[in-house]
């Protein structure tokens, strides 16, 4: 029965996607944005209609309805460990870090040797599992959220770096040349060539960096935090069982993920108007 | 790549080390100025809560003396390098891989959490790619949350997901693999929706003006193109199978695994068990990447891709 009733909500869904992608408006703004919220509405419909019907006990999985009325009703809980997590934790670090791999970008930019030193090492750096080194942090800095922006300071800053760098290098010796006939020293050719070009490299790795940055303060709190913080509540709620939380947490964490990485890619658009992917 | 190729590299690695080393002492130096003062050293200011009030730099420039103790406490702060090698070659080469106090044994239970992960992750996600480039309606559905699930913190579900098929009675290796797959698959979707549209209308065209059927354009040309956008993405795959891995580990409690020896490192063990499980894991990392490399380079230079990587 409830399988039959999620299959046609399912069929119902998909009939109506398809004819809308196969559709004269396919192509135009507002159906592409239709298509995915169908698709995201059938799933949690059918989500809701097996859990409802077959009776899934909501320490396993609750319902959409039941997630959606925790949320309305814990958001002063939410919202301060949002503030806790994202603005503090992670908004920090993120900072912090960005500007470091800046400054060791730059300086690294002065020699060629250092460049080619610090994109293996960094590339390297960026593969490995660094949220691992929380529990250290948060040994050295305490629990609040000073030791959760550190960890995030480092997570982030092996891909900015090398994004940085690999962007620095990415412009032709016809265009530094140029630069050279206008009489430009080394800070002028910076400002006025160089980082421009660089800009959709350093976009490309401040974006990776937002998911990594919220993941690194979530993660670190799983050691030791005090009694506020997304982290926190992920792992009290587990333990206590309440479901519902965790997912109202989630979907905190999923809006917070996209917005921050929608604001960077929003900021990457007004900035590298001029570059062919953007145009 | 030559020896003058990884150089640069070396002395960057070098001048970490360099610093590590040198950030130990004024890192320890309190922990040493309580050890010396039992050992019988004199040290200035002379009671233990004075010494709070100053940086471990200062206390070390007032006491010089304490130096050597900073690389041989017991329980340091921050570990020398030494100290880290010498704990990594002792869990790894001087104890039986069985054991439970065996880095391999702790590597060996991340790991193969990692591969099965990683090769469900990555085989769904190669299908998916395969039905979103091939299916308009998958595509315009599925593809903008393939895209907006990379901006979420997927790892936070983690604790949720350990819970829930444990409460449905699956544990042991499967929960970890699910969250290494959920990891890597993303990841590998769309980098090889990317990889599968790389042909151009030219290219497409040839096919057609050789009568190829649809079977025939996916195997001889799309699936052939899409392979170094596929390689791209196993590589950052197989690191996020691995994270995955390791911090679906925490949340339970594990006995086994690097995240389990992270734990018990962190709350009851020396802390020296962190940092070689820390160490151990970046060492995992690196093999699985190179391995992926490997694999990579092989792969293109047999199909006359060579250079691209």
């Amino acid at each position: 029965m409830a399988f039959a009733i999620a299959l046609l909500i399912w069929a119902a869904g998909w009939f109506i996607n398809a004819r809308l992608a196969h559709g004269a408006q396919s192509d135009t703004r507002a159906v592409s944005l239709l298509i995915p919220a169908i698709f995201g509405v059938t799933i949690i419909a059918m989500w809701q209609v097996l859990v409802t019907i077959l009776g899934i006990s909501p320490i396993i999985l609750p319902a959409p309805t039941d997630i959606g009325a925790r949320f309305v009703t814990s958001i002063p809980t939410l919202w301060v460990d949002f503030e806790q997590t994202v603005l503090k934790g992670a908004m920090t670090g993120y900072i912090v870090g960005m500007l470091a791999a800046f400054a060791v970008a730059l300086l690294a930019d002065r020699s060629d040797f250092l460049t080619k030193g610090i994109l293996p090492v960094g590339a390297f750096m960026a593969a490995l599992p660094i949220v691992g080194t929380a529990p250290i942090f948060v040994k050295w800095l305490g629990s609040d959220w000073h030791s959760k922006a550190a960890v995030v300071g480092v997570m982030v800053f092996f891909p900015i770096l090398v994004n940085v760098v690999a962007g620095l290098k990415d412009t032709s010796a016809m265009q530094r040349d140029l630069m050279r006939t206008y009489g430009a020293g080394y800070w002028p050719t910076l400002f006025k060539l160089r980082l421009p070009a660089a800009l959709p490299f350093i976009f490309n790795g401040l974006k990776i960096a937002t998911t990594l940055a919220l993941i690194g303060a979530i993660v670190a709190e799983f050691f030791g935090s005090p009694t506020v913080g997304m982290g926190f509540r992920i792992s009290t709620s587990v333990g206590q069982l309440a479901l519902d939380m965790v997912w109202a947490e989630i979907v905190v964490a999923a809006l917070a993920g996209s917005a921050f990485y929608g604001i960077m890619a929003l900021i990457e658009k007004r900035v590298t108007f001029w570059h062919p992917s953007q145009r | 790549m030559n020896i003058r190729g990884i150089f640069p590299a070396l002395v960057i690695v070098g001048f970490i080390l360099a610093i590590w080393t040198v950030a130990v002492i004024p890192m320890n130096a309190h922990l040493a100025a309580d050890q010396s003062q039992r050992d019988g050293i004199v040290v200035t200011p002379d009671a233990a809560r004075d010494r709070q009030a100053y940086l471990g730099l200062t206390l070390v420039l007032k006491n010089p003396a304490i130096i050597p103790m900073t690389y041989a406490l017991a329980r340091p702060r921050l570990p020398s390098p030494h100290q880290v090698a010498i704990e990594m070659y002792e869990t790894i080469f001087t104890k039986p891989p069985t054991s439970r106090r065996s880095l391999v044994y702790h590597a060996w239970v991340t790991l193969s959490a990692t591969l099965l992960g990683f090769v469900i992750g990555t085989s769904l996600g190669v299908m998916l790619a395969v039905g979103i480039v091939y299916n308009r309606t998958m595509d315009k559905s599925v593809m903008p949350w393939a895209i907006t699930s990379q901006t979420i913190p997927i790892l936070a579900l983690a604790p949720m997901i350990i819970v829930m098929l444990g409460s449905i009675g699956i544990q042991g290796l499967l929960p970890k693999s699910i969250i290494s797959a959920y990891l890597s698959f993303f990841p590998v979707v769309v980098g090889m929706v990317k990889g599968l549209r790389s042909p151009d209308g030219m290219q497409l065209d040839l096919l057609r003006t050789y009568s190829a059927n649809a079977n025939q354009g996916f195997w001889k040309l799309r699936l052939p193109a899409s392979m170094p956008y596929l390689f791209a993405s196993l590589k950052i795959g197989i690191s996020a199978a691995l994270v995955g891995a390791i911090v679906g580990e925490l949340p339970t409690g594990a006995r086994a695994g690097f995240g389990a020896r992270i734990l018990v490192g962190d709350q009851y063990g020396p802390l020296m068990i962190l940092w070689a499980a820390l160490f151990g894991a970046a060492l995992t990392a690196a093999a699985l990447v190179g391995i992926v490399t490997l694999i990579e380079r092989s792969t293109l230079r047999r199909m006359g891709m060579a250079g691209t990587s």
